[in-house]
């Protein structure tokens, strides 16, 4: 089928998204112990949505992210290890230590980037599209944003300018249905929320977020529209949070029964038994224990990398001659 | 007298208010069943029912607006802005609304809100989650600004502020909220806007500070008498209307004057204390203002980056040496 991963991103997929959900798991593993700072927001059980899409883009598409973006990191193509020494503030992180877990970046790949105020990465994709379309360029921006994200003044106001101008642009509205420990009904009238797109005047889908291949293909479709010149796609991926909304949540308000029919639906199984068919069980065994070894490999390194050293940062100070 | 946690003790307030008033309410994201990010309105929602203590979406823009015009109506709405770095995007609701209909319709209309956020830094919450923007809003005509530091005030302002009929934005601090310290009893115990709290007086210097830098001014004050320099310490508590008078009263015993404030320092409040000391002071003063601020950068996450920006008591004792010096 048109738009659909090749086996080998297929296999590629598989790879980051095991990635990202060790990464996560160690990470829990190590808050817990009291040797990470801050809150974390992990994406367990919303792999696919952030590393599938990315795949679908290219290298030069700009991609913008949230709090919760460990998926779309690794989708991008971003180093584990490098991922991991931002996380823990040392100085060989994406931004040496100066950003932290929700701040990551690596313009050289388009991931400009992560964004801890909600609902921020929406116009900031917006805005990346018309730089696109004003240099002409072959490009799209996608921001990948949560349903909470969803309910800010701004996700209005980008999304409307980016049908009235056809911005090469990808709302990616990744549906894990809580804003914090909120569900979505208490923040939204609608259980849809991509039919909204009609409003703006561009195509709005929903899909199987916990399906790689449909979320590569959705995202490889809005990406060859928006290319064409034929404007911005919304998608909304149905996905669900299985972790706590941070490591400092306190939990309690999610429960076993709903749970389970997504834990049945983890997307790392789902993507294991589509992928098992195409290479067979052995090979997407072999893919899981190395991507065990390198996330393990990460966080050796980043954790035996140094802290960096204050210095005053001379762009942001208010006197000229200093 | 009850020992309580300060977030224990604004619970308490808000309790009271809620149940002395039928037209306080309060909305915000997860302050409902969740009882806050910081536990501050836990129970609240279960005592007074999902329309007096509402879950809202993310829309800080709206929210704000809607305080606003709320209050112009007839309720007394309490909206809690989860951190104080999300005051940008509630500005035109308080700086071309709020403050503009003040004047505009004054003795027509009331605007009784409380806006209440807690900013800081100290915790590893990065650039996005740790500021104190305390003087864009302390820059605002008709808007009330506090931010008490001890539980008992956190109680007694947050019912002042509850009960005034102007704007009150209400600053907590997230390194606060685990504080003890005894709370008077009485629904009717009332700490005043617009009064300084003398926390320790001292002859040599006096040093103003405001929330959390409050207690590093007492930690510095304690450094300093180890050295024989016996330093004034101020609360300020309210930020808005300032306590000029108990400013001047403490720079014409000590003439000498450090000011601290945890924002940036370039146009900060910290600046806005040493000049408005200039303004009011300066035939009393030995020795120019020395200010204890954020350098003007922002705030990094990795500990000793953030460790580096964050201002604290050996910076304050620093500057109380360089004024006496
Ligand atoms: C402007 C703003 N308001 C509030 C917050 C606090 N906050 C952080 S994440 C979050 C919920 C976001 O929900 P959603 O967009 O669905 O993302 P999810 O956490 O589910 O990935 C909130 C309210 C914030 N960071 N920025
Ligand atoms: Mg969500």
């Amino acid at each position: 089928m048109k738009n659909s991963p090749s086996v080998e991103e297929q296999r590629e997929i598989h790879r980051r998204m095991i990635l990202t959900r060790r990464l996560e798991e160690i990470l829990g593993v190590m808050a817990k112990e009291g040797k990470t700072r801050g809150p974390l927001h992990r994406c367990d059980g919303q792999e696919a949505v952030g590393v599938a899409s990315c795949m679908a883009l290219n290298t030069s598409d700009y991609v913008c992210t949230t709090h919760r973006g460990h998926h779309v990191y690794v989708g991008k193509g971003m180093e584990p290890r490098r991922i991991v020494a931002e996380i823990m503030g040392r100085e060989t992180g994406y931004c040496g230590g100066r950003g932290g877990h929700m701040l990551l970046g690596d313009a050289s790949i388009g991931m400009i980037g992560g964004n801890a105020i909600v609902g921020a990465g929406i116009p900031a994709a917006a805005g990346m599209a018309l730089s696109i379309q004003v240099l002409k360029q072959d490009r799209v921006a996608m921001a990948v944003f949560g349903d909470g994200a969803a309910q800010t003044g701004i996700a209005h106001e980008a999304m409307n300018m980016a049908g009235l101008w056809k911005l090469p642009v990808i709302f990616l509205l990744e549906n894990n249905q809580y804003g914090l420990t909120v569900r979505q009904e208490v923040q939204s009238p609608v259980e849809d929320l991509f039919i909204r797109a009609a409003g703006y005047g561009m195509p709005g889908l929903k899909i199987d977020g916990n399906d790689a291949v449909a979320v590569y293909r959705a995202v490889a479709e809005a990406s060859e529209r928006a290319r064409r010149g034929e404007g911005a796609t919304l998608i909304e991926a149905k996905t669900y949070r299985m972790q706590g909304f941070s490591t400092s949540d306190m939990g309690g308000y999610q429960s076993d029964e709903e749970m389970a029919p997504w834990r049945e639906r983890d997307p790392i199984l789902v993507s294991a038994k589509a992928l098992g068919a195409l290479i067979g069980d052995k090979a997407v065994s072999d893919i899981a224990s190395e991507a065990e070894t390198d996330i393990q490999a990460a966080f050796d390194l980043a954790l035996s990398d140094p802290f960096p050293t204050f210095e005053f940062h001379r762009p942001s100070g208010a006197y000229a001659e200093i | 007298m009850a020992m309580m946690r300060y977030a224990e003790a604004l619970n308490a307030a808000l309790r009271e208010e809620m149940s002395r008033d039928p037209s306080v309410f309060m909305f915000g994201e997860d302050i409902g069943r969740y009882g806050g990010v910081f536990k501050v309105s836990r129970g609240l929602m279960e005592e007074f029912g999902e329309s007096r203590v509402r879950d809202t979406p993310i829309s800080e823009q709206a929210l704000t607006a809607m305080a606003v015009s709320a209050a112009m109506t007839g309720t007394r709405p309490i909206l809690e802005i989860m951190y104080a770095d999300f005051i940008p995007l509630c500005m035109d609701a308080l700086v071309n609304q709020a403050s503009v209909f003040g004047y505009l319709w004054e003795g027509q209309v009331e605007m009784p809100f409380v806006l209440r956020t807690q900013g800081g830094g100290g915790v590893g919450t990065g650039a996005q989650h740790a500021k104190s923007l305390d003087s864009f809003l302390t820059h605002i005509p008709g808007i009330k600004v506090v931010a008490p530091v001890t539980p008992a005030d956190a109680k007694g302002m947050l019912k002042s502020a509850i009960r005034d009929a102007q704007p009150v934005i209400f600053l907590e601090h997230k390194l606060l909220y685990n504080m003890r310290g005894e709370v008077p009893d009485g629904e009717d115990e009332l700490v005043p806007l617009g009064k300084a709290r003398l926390v320790r007086p001292g002859r040599d210097v006096s040093i103003f500070a405001t929330s959390k830098m409050v207690i590093e001014a007492e930690a510095a004050a304690v450094q300093l008498a180890k050295d024989g320099i016996d330093a004034e310490v101020i609360d300020l508590r309210t930020l808005r209307p300032l306590d000029l008078a108990s400013i001047k009263a403490s720079i014409a015993r000590t003439h000498h004057a450090v000011v601290v404030n945890e924002g940036w320092t370039f146009c900060g409040y910290a600046a806005e204390l040493s000049a408005t000391i200039m303004d009011h002071c300066f035939d009393d003063l030995d020795a120019p203002v020395a200010r204890v601020a954020m350098p003007d950068m922002p705030i990094p996450y990795s500990e000793p980056l953030e460790a580096a920006v964050i201002p604290n008591a050996a910076r304050i004792a620093e500057a109380a040496r360089r004024v006496l010096a």
